[in-house]
Order: C-alpha cells, then structure tokens, then sequence
C-alpha cells in the first residue's frame, strides 16, 4: 500500500481518499459540512418556496444578510438589557438566542413581504426587486452597524455532543455525527427538507402551489388565489432565508460583519437549479457546493500524513494567502462549474417570473 | 329531445360589456334549457369569449343579470360558478403539463386522506369510473404533456364532470381537433346531453354547429343578431347572420401553372427538442407556380418540418434543394439570400419584435442589406421610405410606420409580416399558419397576396391547422401524419372527409365501422396517449 | 424632443430620487438618536448641505453652535475643487452604467460589474506597472487597453457559460464576482506584492497613470467617459450591430427567426459590458491618487452600476446623467461624514432606495395621476424570461 502512495498523481489520489475517509471517521468533516451547507440549504428552501409558486427570488441574499444583523442585534440588545443568563446543557440556549432567533425569522418575512408586493402586487420585474433587496440589505445593514458600531456579542448556540456509542459505530458512525454534531439550526435543515419535500409533492397546498407556478391560469380557473397562495408563500420562503441569516450570527458566528453572506443567497440559488427545484435536491446541492470548504477546513486543522500533506504544508508555506484563498473560493468554483454542467437540462417551473394578471381585457 | 316545456337551466339577460373603445357585449340575452346543447356562434372577436367569461366570473358585466334554474345569482369568480355547477373548458386548455391528468383534475377540488394529505387512490378510482361512463378508460397516472389534443380535451371534460357541473361551456373546443376526434368528442356530449346537462358549444364552424345543436344563437360584434334551429337552416343563412354581407366563402384562386421544381425536399429527418425523431424521412417537391398544402394535427411532425426548412432546426438526415441548390443545414440568414422567405407560425413570437417600431419590424430581415443598412450602420431613411410604401401597399391599418408593432391589431401585425417577406425577390415561400386568428376580411387579404406570388412564379408551401384553409388555397395536399406524408391529394378535387381521416388514422378508409349514433366504444388510450 | 416629452421622461425618475431622499433623511434623524441620544431635526438638512458642499461647492447653510440659519455662498476655488471631484467620481460610474446598460439592451443581467472591475483593474495595474517607464502616452495607451481587454475577457466568460450552457448570468457572474476577489487577494499577498510599503500592494504604474488634465485631479479618465457616452450611443441605435443586439434583447427568438444569431451576440455583449466595467476598474487604479493595485480593493462602483443603469432607462445619455448624480454623493460623502457625522454608506442606502421607488414606479405612475414614461427597460422581460428557461 506504502509502495502505490509513492506514485506520483495516482497515488496522491490514493492518500487523498485515505484521507478523505479518516477524515470523515476521525475529524469533523461530515458536521463541518452539514453545518457550512446549512445556509445554503436554508435559503435553498427559501427558494424553493418561491419559485415553486412562479417568483423568481435573486434577493435571497439580502434576506440572509438583513434577518443576520436583526437577529444579532436583537439577541444583544436582550442579552445586555437582562440580567446575566446561564446557556442550556444542550445547544447552549439563552433568552437572548432564543429572542435573536425569533427577530431573525420575523426580518426574513417582513423582507419577503417586500419581495411579494412589488413582485405580484407592484408586478415590477422580479430581478430587480431582488436586485433591490440586496442593494438596500447591504447599504442599510452596513450604514446601522456603523452607527451602533456594537462591540459586544449575544454568544451564539452551540453544537449537540451525541454519546460516544453512536459516534463510534463502524461505516454509520459519521453519519450520526454529521446529523448530530451541529448546532440546533443546522439539526432542523434535515427537518425541514424532508417536511417540505413531502409536503410539497403529498399535500393539498403542494399540488396548488406547483400549479400556480407551473399554469396560474389554470389554477384560477378552477378557483385557487393565485395572488394570496403566492404571497402565502414567499413570506414564509421568508422563514427560511431568516433562519439563515440566524445561522450566520447566532450559530455559526457570534457577531456581525459587513456583507458576512458573502454570496451564499446566490449559491442557494444554484443549488435551487441543481436540484431541479425539489428541496432533497437542493440540499443535496448544498452539500455537494459546501464539502469543498469543509474539506479546506479539515486539511488546514489536521493535514494529511505522508507526501500529499508535504505537497500541501509546502504550498502552505510559500503562499499562505493564496492556499486559503483557493480552499475559500473553491465552493464558488465548484457552484459555477455544476451550474454550468446541470442547468441546461433542468427546466424550471413554467411560470417563474411572469407576473400575473388576472384578468383578460380582450 | 323536447325542446318546448323544460324551463330555462341558464338564463342571461341584457348582459353588457364595455372595454375602452368597445362594446364587447350589448345587451345580450341567451338561455339553456336542462339537456340541450346550445350552438353559439360568432366570428373571431364577436364576443362569445367575453360572454362566457361573464358566465364563468372571469369578468364582470357592466349591466344585465344571470338566472340559474329562474333565482338571479352574482358570480364573482370561477370558484362561485364551479360552486353552482358551471364548468368551462377553454379554447387554450387550462391543463398544467407537468401534472399527471388526476391532479389536473383534482386541483381546487382535493379528495383529502386528511386534511393535509390528498387522497390520490380514491381520486383515481372516482376518475377512471367517471371516464368508463362516458365511454373512455384513462390513465390516471399519465402526465398531461404526454398525451394527445384529443385526450387532453377528454380530462378537460372530466375536469368538470369530476366537479359535478351541470352546466358546460366548451370553447371552441374542436379547434385543434380532427374530424375523427371531433366525432369522438360530439358522441360524449350528445350523452353528457341525454343525461340531462347543459351544453354551451362556442364556435364559429358553421357545419359543426349544425351537426352537434339543438339551438343556435347567432353573435355579431357583440349583440345577438338571430336565433335558429338547425333544421330550419343551412350554412349560407348562418355564415350571412355571422358575417353580415353575402360573403364569398372561398377565395377564386384560378388555375395553376406549375413549372420547375423550385423546393426539393428528399428523405428530410428532423428532431424535436427532445431528442425524438419528429419527421421521419419526407420527400416531397413544390414547383415554381403552385401552392403546396400540408393538411395535419398539430403536433405530427409540422412544426420540426418548417423549422428545418427555415434553417431554424438542423435536420439529422435528408436533403434540401432551393431554386437547384442544395441548402440542407443552412442558417436562416444563407436561406433568406438564397431566395427563402418565411411567414411564421406565432407572429408575436417569431414573426415580429412587438416593442419595435413599425418600421423597425419592416426590416427585421433585411436590415443589413442595401438600402437598409450602409456598411456597419442604418440608413433611416431608406427605411422609412420603404414603410411609408408598405403601409400603402399592404393595408397596414397603423397612425404612424413608427408606433410599436405591439399596439397593432393581429391583422395589421400578420400584415406587417407578410408585407416584409413577401416584398422581396424570393424563389420559395413557406407559410406557417398564415391567417390563425384573424379577422375575415384580413384572411381574405392575405389569402390573395398568396394566390398573387404563385402567380407571380412562386413555389409555396402552406402548412396549416385549419383543414378549411389548406383546402381552400392548395393546388396540391399532402398530408402529415406522425412524421410522415402519408398521401398526397389534388387539391381542387381532395374530399374533405377523405382528408379527415388520413390526418387522424393515416389511412384512407377506417376497418371498423363507427357511424355516427352508434352506442359509444370505449375507447383506450394507447402507450403514447394517442388512440 | 419638446418639453412635455422631457418632463415625462424625467418624472418618475426624479419622483424616485426625491423619495429616496426624504426617507433617507429619517435615517440620517434616526442616526441623531443613536449619536446624540436626541433627535436633532436639523440634522438632516445639514447632511445634505454638506454633501452638497462637498460635490458642488455652494453652501446655504451656516452653522454655529447647534443654530442654523440659511446663507448662501460660494467660494469660486472650493466650487472648483468639488465640481472636480464629482466628475472624477462619476467617471467610473458611467464605465460600469454602461456595463449593465448594454447588457440590457441584449435582454443581459449583468450583475458581475464588480469582479469585471477588479480584474480590468488588476490587468491594468500589471501592465501598467511593466510599461511604467514608457513614455506617458505610450504607457497610458497600453494599461487602458489592458484593463479593457481584461474585463472584457472576464465578461465573456459568463457570456460563454450562458450562450452555450445556458448557466443564467445572475447566478455565475455572482460567483465571478468572488472568484475574481479570492484570486486576486492570494495573487497580490503572495507573489505580486512589492516590498517598501507597509500594505501589500503591486508595483506603482509611473508613467501609466492618468494624467491630470485638470483641477487637483481631474484625470484623463473623465474625457475617457465622456467619449464612451456618444460611441455606446452610436453602436447601439446606429449601427446593424446594436439593431442585432437590441432584437436579441427584446425578442430572442424573432432574433433567431431573422438570421441573427444570439448565441454570438449575447457572447460579444457580454464581452464588451465587461470592458466597459474593466474601463471603471482602470480608471479607478490608474488614478493620479492611487497608481497600483492594493490587495485588499473593496470598490463598489460595480454593484452602483445597476443603480445607474437603471436610473438612466439603459440608455447611453441616461446613464451619464445618472452617473454625474452618484458622482456628486460620492464625491460629497465624505465632507458629510465629516461635518454631520452621518456614515458615508448612508449614500448606498439612498442608491438602493432610489431603486426601490424605480422597480415600484408603477405606485409612483398611480399616485401621482400622470401619464409618464415607463422606466424600467422592456428587455428586463427577457433577463426574466432566460432565467426560467435555463436555455438560449
């Protein structure tokens, strides 16, 4: 086996999936990912709220951004008002999280309610309203944290420690660390893709709202409000992107940053694509684009033994900037290259982007 | 059927109906017995539509009221007239393509496991038995955009069936139908009829009409202008009510004097978008001097036909002569030079760039050409020139040649194209539906400027839906049946029934006899949804 | 054009940016209260004075010891300095309207201004540092060409994706946009950096620089833009080329239908809103104040080419106007900042509410009961319409 890693290209491939499977089985890499995918699978979800009923969303990534510097602020303002609070074993829950939370889901949909006026009420062209979104999430947030310019931190929610048992299980113990091992917002993502995924291809509201964005004429013709299921659900798309944005300062971080979203409302939007619009699919999008950065983590953290981890300590030392920065945009690469791969053979719901009108005049 | 003690099912008094600058609906009154079929008839824009859509709480009138078994009612949208069991099948079915045919029907009317959950068992069970009553066993599973017109139409129906209407309108619903599934469909609503619904049949085919009603309310620039029963009129009485002057139904196309081949197509084999072979090796030619027909259902073949010919579409296998060249796998742009030019299908989509000026859209295919274009840029007034004398020449009904062609009506817009294209020195002309949707007097328009190019030498081709426009232009019918020209007919002599039948079965004469009145086969959907 | 067509033009435009700018001021009243803990209603009318000050050099404000009273004066030098400063500003504006404008024209959503500007930037500041020695307008010529032609290839990048793949621009450009940001990071911190300086940063251009033609440093770039506004016209509206480009933009398919072929003419549009945007890039680094590429350039002209474009109805003369108008914020944001300690970003929230009330001009339309020109450009339809359909 020693003797195969010696070859040069083949067997750096060799060590990387060596690698790849201790890593999975010894360091973080299965949670790290789930965790880096949560935002992206959350305002996947969002997306597919929205374009499954016929609005194209591109401002994903100001709700993101807006629900993050709300629930941040939120939690602080609490958590600096009240006495001190001591976290939950589990998750390390304070009033103060719980609250950020909370304003975080309720930025998310007041930002979509924005969104759904001016895209079904206002009938103003979708790309912009999004367009609009993030100019103006990204100008406000900035222009407040500025004059608040807050110091402090709420903390933020903590990953679940599972028991060793299940942890340590042969071939399904990353498994169970990888869904188990995450903050609580990262645990809820599997929840919710599965309930929308059903819901979304079982349910009443799931038929009605695949036909309002596939054929809205249809659909009203056989009495279904085109209009109020499309505001139905946009605004709670809006829970989604919120959650996120709660992600971004409350669990993954504990402060806010200028523009932290970083573009992942857009690689959402991609994962939306790849999964052809259903939300297993998009999630599966999610942490197909974000393994790649997770993988970066865990080689930076605990680098690989033998030649492949020479190669890398090496490439590490002479350009630190550079070895960061390619592992930082390699989620983007990867999203841009699938994109181009996948989306010409994927469709997306008829009637995205077309505003409604009801009424014929002729 | 009784036609004299049953009261009224639907009554409609004095409906009216303005938009800006017309009058859609004038005082229009109409009434459906329980059990009848009730013919409404009118030309394009007459204002069956606007009146059906009142019905249905499309629309709101702006005077005159509706009674349901004799009580006034207000409906306010379609869920208020599907609650007191009005049902419409629209002319542009109302099907979502991606959804198999029971959530087509299920939608807005759920059977519910609970009440989150639908109940697509019991919803499949309900709607194959529903199809078995009224002679057809469909599949429940299959996705809509996988079947034919004809079966489309048949979950059209069910549609209302499934929500108990007692009432139905159909709206043209034989437009993209042959005459074999026409029959198909006039056999269900004969029995939907004897047990005791209410038809409304819009349409302005005068000789459907007076097979299928047992009344017809005649419709003029929205007001009624007659009412008949079909045994005490013919089809001169009605086209004269419907029109209003002695129209001459068919245009005098004289004879034709065929010289050279001109458009050679041999063994052509195209692809459609998904992959599937869509025309499988048609050979036919068109001569200098004649017009060439191609009678077919939507949808066997035609449309992947006409984009290779145009260069839109790259065919897989076959060959393309023009004028003695051959031109197989050229652009649209080599084609147009080489003395090709195209009326398309869908003017709005193909034909025309509605936020273009008028003048704009004169040289949507020219404007690199002399006197167009100098070098790299325009030349304006050259332009303009041209569409002042277009505008004269062709009828272009417009205020200015610099409106956007958007703001013009289909007839002048169908006119701006064929102004363009037919404008030009050209050896061949392949035209794509060149009238759907217009107005007579714009038809007969264009219908002559085609006999005029044939006569002028041209080779034609003329692709069509309208079974009535293929026999009325044609010196020669092909027809298209599922990819291939199964016959081709003289087209003076060419039998309308005989055509009929190659464009629904592809052959001349059917084994099993099926005659009108017959008690119903069932009929069976085959693995492509066709029958 | 009479003066009724001027004032429909102009309305709804300027209805937008009076709006944007009354609700900016309850911002700036809010800002009052988190500073001073005291809502100071002058404040606002401060702010903007001095932005005006700042960008146009009158002043008609005068202010001592929390008392306000109207002055009006101008100081001819000061006017001078300011009026510089907002033409400056706007001068890459126009480059990065014009990015997104012609990008409409062809039915393009070209929202990856900012990495086409990073790399048009980048490009000009590697040539322009290895012709630094080069005579002045030898040196210039090149680095210009260089920052355009690196923009350029960085728009047609997502051109390619889209005509061929049929990757939708607002998804990849985005990912451009960081990718264009990471790589250039890593590049300038770890191989292109100079010693000497205590930032990392690249080489200094020298004689590459623009030069200063006028003022304290009004740049060849201002004439640079100004030449761009008539050419961009003239391509568009004058030329086959631009009468392709606007057909693929309203109608792809009649585009197709009349021999054009839109996969090529989304691929040069693409290409070519890249170099303007890659121009926007050059102008900025070849600056007489800057002159290098530093590693960390955050520069958000990219992402204010929207606002631009959009403002100006995509049109070449539009987007110049528009442009002069967020030349002046920027150019008088600072003095604001300054002088009523309002955050200079309170200018990208003022551009995005002026977007705001611009997607919305169908409620302006209503509210105000006039008849105005619609300002949205129509090819938006097609920017939609794409997205949807994953295909060319």
């Amino acid at each position: 086996m020693d003797a195969l890693f010696e070859i040069p290209v083949i067997g750096f491939i060799l060590q990387l999936i060596a690698y790849l499977i201790e890593a999975l089985a010894t360091t973080g890499l299965a949670p790290q990912t789930l965790a880096l995918a949560t935002p992206i699978a959350l305002g996947a979800m969002c997306g597919v709220m929205n374009e499954r009923s016929g609005i194209v969303n591109i401002g994903i990534e100001g709700m993101m951004l807006t629900s993050a510097f709300v629930g941040f602020m939120a939690a602080l303002v609490v958590h600096e008002s009240g006495p001190p609070a001591t976290p939950s074993a589990v998750f390390g829950i304070t009033p103060a999280l719980l609250v950020g939370v909370a304003a975080a889901i309720v930025a998310g949909m007041a930002v979509s309610l924005l969104h759904a006026w001016m895209s079904i009420s206002v009938r103003a062209d979708q790309i912009i309203s999004g367009t609009v979104i993030n100019i103006i999430a990204l100008g406000l947030t900035s222009y407040v944290n500025r004059l608040v310019s807050a110091g402090g931190s709420a903390g933020n929610l903590k990953p679940f420690d599972p028991p060793d048992a299940l942890v340590d299980l042969p071939l399904v113990g990353w498994l169970f660390k990888m869904f188990l091992a995450v903050g609580p917002i990262s645990m809820s993502v599997i929840v919710i893709v599965i309930v929308l995924q059903i819901l979304l291809f079982r349910s009443r509201w799931g038929l009605r709202t695949r036909a309002v964005g596939e054929h809205p004429r249809a659909a009203d013709t056989v009495g279904i409000n085109v209009i109020a299921l499309r505001y139905r659900n946009v605004v709670l798309g809006g829970i989604f992107a919120g959650l996120a944005g709660a992600w971004l300062t409350l669990e993954y971080n504990a402060t806010f940053q200028n523009g932290m979203s970083a573009n992942r409302g857009f690689i959402a939007l991609a994962a939306v694509i790849f999964g052809r619009w259903t939300p297993i699919g998009a999630f599966g999008g999610a942490l197909l684009f974000m393994f790649s950065e997770a993988l970066g983590i865990a080689i930076r953290s605990n680098p690989p033994e033998g030649a492949l981890g020479d190669a890398l300590s090496g490439i590490q030392t002479s350009f630190p900037s550079l070895y960061n920065n390619v592992f930082g945009a390699l989620p983007y690469l990867l999203t841009l290259i699938i994109l181009a791969g996948v989306v010409g053979r994927s469709i997306a719901p008829a009637a995205v982007g077309k505003p409604y009108v009801k009424e014929s005049t002729t | 059927m009784t036609q004299t003690v049953s009261a009224p099912a639907l009554e409609m008094r004095g409906i009216t109906k303005r938009y800006p600058g017309v009058v859609a609906n004038d005082h229009i009154d109409l009434d459906v017995r329980p059990g009848e079929i009730h013919a409404l008839l009118g030309e394009n824009g007459a204002g069956k539509s606007t009146l059906m859509n009142i019905l249905y709480g499309l629309a709101a009138p702006d005077e005159g009221e509706i009674l349901l078994d004799g009580q006034a009612v207000r409906i306010a949208g379609p869920s208020d007239a599907i609650d007191r069991g009005i049902s419409m099948v629209h002319q542009h079915f109302m099907l979502v393509p991606v959804l198999s045919v029971a959530d087509n029907i299920l939608l807005g009317e759920e059977t519910m496991a609970n009440p989150i959950f639908l109940d697509r068992s019991e919803a499949h069970r309900r709607i194959v038995e529903l199809g078995r009553r009224f002679g057809f066993e469909i599949d429940p599973e299959k996705k809509i955009e996988s079947l034919s017109v004809g079966w489309q139409q048949r979950v059209e129906i069910l549609k209302a069936l499934y929500r108990e209407a007692r009432i139905l309108v159909l709206d043209e619903p034989t437009a993209v139908l042959t005459p074999q599934e026409t029959s198909e469909i006039f056999a269900v609503l004969r029995r939907l009829a004897e047990e005791g619904h209410s038809i409304i049949f819009i349409s302005h085919k005068l000789y459907e009409v007076l097979e299928i009603a047992d009344r017809i309310t005649v419709i003029r620039r929205g007001k009624v202008v007659g009412q008949r029963i079909p045994s005490e009129t013919n089809e001169e009485d009605l086209a004269e009510l419907m029109v209003g002057r002695n129209i001459q139904l068919v245009v005098d196309r004289g004879e034709s004097h065929p010289t050279d081949p001109t458009l050679v197509v041999s063994d052509l084999r195209v692809a459609d978008d998904r992959g599937h072979e869509a025309v499988k090796g048609v050979s036919f030619e068109v001569r200098a001097g004649e017009i060439l027909g191609i009678a077919g259902v939507a949808g066997n073949g035609q449309e992947e036909l006409v984009e290779a010919l145009t260069g839109l579409r790259a065919p897989i296998a076959g060959s393309v002569g023009l004028a003695g060249q051959t031109v197989t796998g050229r652009g649209p742009r080599q084609l147009q030079r080489a003395g090709m030019s195209f009326v398309p299908g869908d003017r709005q989509r193909f034909g025309l760039v509605l936020s273009f000026s008028l003048e704009d859209n004169l040289v949507l295919t020219q404007y690199d050409e002399a006197p167009y274009a100098r070098g790299l840029f325009r030349n304006d007034g050259a332009i303009r020139a041209w569409a002042k004398r277009a505008v004269e020449q062709y009828d272009i009904r417009t205020p200015s040649s610099t409106v956007t062609a958007g703001t013009l009506s289909g007839g002048n817009q169908q006119k701006t194209v064929v102004a363009r294209e037919f404008s030009r020195e050209l050896s061949a002309l392949v035209l794509d539906q060149p009238t759907r949707g217009l107005d007579v007097g714009s038809i007969e328009f264009i219908h002559r400027q085609v006999v005029a190019k044939r006569d002028a030498g041209a080779a034609v081709l003329l692709v069509s839906a309208e079974l009535d426009e293929v026999l009325e232009l044609s010196d020669r019918v092909a027809v298209m049946y599922r990819g291939e020209i199964v016959a081709v007919l003289d087209g003076p002599t060419a039998e309308r029934e005989e055509v009929g039948l190659l464009m629904a079965t592809g052959r001349r004469q059917v084994e099993t006899a099926g005659a009108a009145g017959a008690p119903i086969e069932t009929i069976r959907m085959d693995a492509e949804g066709n029958e | 054009m009479s003066a009724r067509s001027v004032f429909r033009l102009i309305l709804v435009p300027a209805v937008s940016i009076i709006l944007a700018l009354l609700l900016g001021s309850v911002l700036i009243l809010a800002s009052s209260l988190i500073i001073d803990e005291a809502i100071n209603f002058a404040l606002p009318l401060v702010a903007y004075e001095s932005l005006i000050e700042g960008s146009l050099g009158f002043s008609f404000l005068d202010v001592e010891d929390e008392v306000v009273s109207f002055a009006l004066s101008v100081d001819p030098e000061r006017a001078e300095r300011a009026l510089t400063s907002t033409v400056v500003a706007a001068a890459p504006l126009v480059m990065t309207g014009l990015a997104v404008g012609v990008g409409f024209k062809a039915g393009l959503f070209n929202i990856g201004g900012t990495g086409q500007v990073l790399v048009g930037g980048f490009a000009a500041a590697l040539v322009g540092a290895s012709v630094a020695g080069q005579p002045a307008p030898i040196a210039v010529t090149i680095a210009v060409a260089a920052g355009a032609l690196g923009g350029a290839v960085y728009g047609f990048i997502p051109g390619a994706l889209k005509a061929f793949t049929g990757a939708h621009e607002v998804v990849s450009t985005i990912m451009l946009n960081s990718l264009a940001s990471f790589a250039i990071v890593g590049l300038v911190n770890d191989i292109l950096k100079i010693t000497g300086p205590s930032f990392a940063r690249t080489a200094d251009v020298g004689n590459a620089a623009l030069p200063v033609l006028f003022g304290r440093n009004g740049h060849l770039g201002v004439l640079l833009a100004l030449a761009v506004v008539p050419l961009a016209y003239v391509l568009i509206y004058r030329t086959t080329l631009g009468f392709e480009i606007r057909t693929v933009g309203a109608n792809p398919t009649a585009a197709r239908y009349a021999g054009m072929s839109p996969r090529w003419l989304i691929v040069l549009t693409m290409s070519l809103c890249g170099m303007f945007a890659g121009l926007g890039g050059t102008l900025e680094i070849l600056s007489p104040n800057l002159g290098y590429y530093p590693a960390i350039f955050g520069t958000s002209i990219g992402f204010a080419g929207i606002t631009v474009a959009l403002l100006g109805r995509a049109h070449p003369v539009g987007i110049l106007l528009a442009a002069l108008l967020f030349g002046a914020m920027r150019a008088g944001a600072p003095a604001m900042q300054i002088t009523a300690k309002v955050p200079v970003e309170i200018i990208e929230v003022i551009q995005g509410l002026i977007l705001l009330f611009l997607a919305a001009e169908v409620v302006i339309r209503r509210l105000l009961r006039i008849k105005a020109d619609r300002v949205a450009p129509d090819e938006l339809k097609t920017v939609a319409k794409s997205y949807g359909e994953g295909t060319v």
